[in-house]
């Protein structure tokens, strides 16, 4: 009876494990920035009908977990939703799209423009009424990101500011949350991915985009590059060790074929694929 | 021992062992995923460190502990007497009609999906108090979402608490010249006693373990709340709001958040099944 068992479990071993050697061939791997992942799933849905046989694992958990899992050979290709940083030269970066940050206000805010100086002197509570900025004499709420967002990172990096010096009043999750806070309360002031708060305002979102350094926060000018706020969506592979599968996947998703698939999640070609 | 028994009680044994089973296994878990967080700076370090900045590898969870409280007790201090008013006019004073009318409100009103009261809360309730004391998402907001949340479990369960009183008791006090009031007062509650207290525990579970719809009220800031317009962030927020995009200590302090709260929990069951048997013997 127990040798039955043994033999039955024995089998079962070898069958999972042939299973994973025969599906490992053409499978390929992708984990890391969730601003990345629902595009990375698409196209990958379209590069599976193109190439039957192969199949395209999406997982989300962050850039720097895209970065980790690609150094360690968990990952075929990395999603890292920013420029890679001097200390990972090891890896090789693809951009396939570009996303902005822009920062929002309630419509009905007669504020029409800050400076750089400004936007850094309320999230850090030097100045807490609207007043000072031509608005109206109300305290302003500051709407901010949790820790571990990309956006956030962006933000930060770009004002050259640390997340311990933000005085924040509302903490939010995602981007959908962000125009929601800030679409109910006329005195707020947050951040958002561009594509999505251009497309909410479009759809009577109560909301208004602020132009950065002049250059106003439009789709057309994120994909012209004029825009400061702005970050590469990048798909990334340890030098040397990239798969002919991973290679054929970074070709398809820079080529125009998903140029569709980038404009339905608002992001942009990057400008040198882009015409 | 009859046949059945034979195979029954074994049964069942292994069903309940399996229970347990699973949750040593949660605590377990919790445990060896927090670890790392742990063994660096020891337990201490959630106590000592000022704020939480995961990233910067300060992990203060203070603030967070007393938010959950604040909000979980604010939303029973408000949801208990107006439940417990509820059962017994349901049970007491309301004609038929209105009382199996209001029984099925307050089951439908048990039964919507927390997100749902999280986005009223945040495209209605919100905006309302940041006209009044901005930032609007605040302790209050909380409070007044997780107390809506909670009044149909404190209502419905007293409500059975107090149809399980036995007729024969409330006929002698009826009897005994009693008013209703008396009657209610000095015979129904005290007899129902056990069963509205469990309905509260239950509810204040449901309050301290409630992340959706706090999430989307509660504003969300780490700060020890000194009003009720402050923005708070609860324990079980800062997991949902952090954990996708957690790696390495970040991931094992938002781990130890979680392991605060079921300590925190079990805590209260363990207390809550204290004070039941106080009263009973006492």
């Amino acid at each position: 009876m127990l040798r039955r068992i043994f033999l039955f479990i024995l089998a079962g071993l070898l069958m999972l494990q042939s299973q994973t050697a025969s599906a490992t061939d053409e499978r390929l791997v992708l984990t890391g920035s969730s601003t990345v992942a629902p595009l990375a799933l698409e196209i990958g849905k379209r590069f599976e009908r193109h190439h039957p046989g192969v199949r395209i694992d999406v997982q989300s958990g962050g850039s720097s977990r895209g970065v980790a899992d690609t150094r360690a050979g968990l990952a075929g290709i990395g999603m890292v939703s920013r420029a890679l940083k001097p200390e990972e030269d090891d890896l090789t970066a693809h951009t396939i799209a570009m996303d902005g940050i822009g920062i929002i206000l309630h419509r009905d805010n007669p504020v029409n423009s800050l400076s750089d100086e400004q936007i850094k002197a309320i999230y850090t509570g030097r100045v807490r009424n609207w007043r000072k900025l031509g608005g109206p004499d109300r305290t302003i709420t500051v709407v901010h990101k949790a820790e571990g967002r990309s956006t956030l990172e962006l933000f930060l990096h770009h004002f050259d500011l640390k997340n311990r010096q933000i005085k924040a009043q509302v903490i939010i999750g995602d981007n959908q949350q962000g125009i929601k806070t800030v679409a109910g309360n006329p005195d707020a002031i947050g951040y958002v991915s561009i594509g999505t708060a251009e497309y909410e305002s479009t759809q009577g979102a109560p909301i208004r985009l602020l132009p950065m350094d002049g250059v106003a926060a439009t789709v057309a000018n994120l994909r012209n590059g004029r825009f400061p706020l702005s970050r590469p969506l990048n798909l990334v592979t340890r030098d040397g060790i990239t798969s002919e599968l991973a290679k054929r996947f970074i070709d398809f998703a820079r080529s125009e074929t998903i140029h569709d698939l980038l404009a339905a999640q608002f992001f942009v070609p990057p400008p040198h694929v882009s015409r | 021992m009859f046949h059945a028994d034979r195979w029954l009680a074994p049964l069942l044994a292994t069903l309940a062992c399996v229970t347990a089973l699973v949750l040593l296994l949660i605590l377990g878990f919790l445990w060896n995923e927090a670890w790392p967080v742990l063994t660096e700076g020891g337990w201490r370090r959630f106590i000592d460190a000022e704020g939480w900045y995961p990233l910067e590898g300060s992990f203060g969870l203070l603030p967070m502990l007393w938010a959950t409280l604040a909000a979980s007790f604010g939303a029973l201090l408000l949801a208990t007497p107006i439940g417990l008013a509820s059962a017994i006019f349901v049970r007491f004073y309301a004609p038929q009609s209105i009382a199996g009318l209001y029984r099925n409100l307050l089951s439908l009103l048990a039964g919507i999906p927390s997100v749902v009261y999280g986005l009223w809360g945040l495209t209605v309730l919100v905006p309302i108090i940041a006209h009044w004391r901005p930032p609007g998402a605040s302790l209050l907001a909380a409070i007044l979402i997780l107390a809506l949340m909670i009044l149909p479990t404190i209502a419905l369960t007293s409500i059975s608490a107090l149809s399980a009183v036995p007729t024969a008791l409330l006929q002698g006090a009826a009897s005994l010249g009693l008013t209703r009031k008396g009657m209610i007062l000095g015979v129904a509650l005290p007899t129902a006693h056990e069963g509205i207290v469990g309905g509260i525990m239950l509810a204040m579970a449901r309050a301290l373990g409630e992340t959706m719809a706090v999430l989307m009220v509660a504003g969300n800031v780490v700060q020890t709340p000194s009003s009720l317009f402050d923005s708070v962030r609860v324990l079980t927020a800062n997991i949902a709001l952090e954990m996708a995009y957690a790696t390495g200590q970040h991931r094992a302090g938002l781990f130890a958040s979680g392991m605060l709260l079921t300590l925190l929990v079990v805590l209260l069951a363990w207390w809550a099944a204290h004070a039941a048997g106080e009263t009973r013997h006492g």
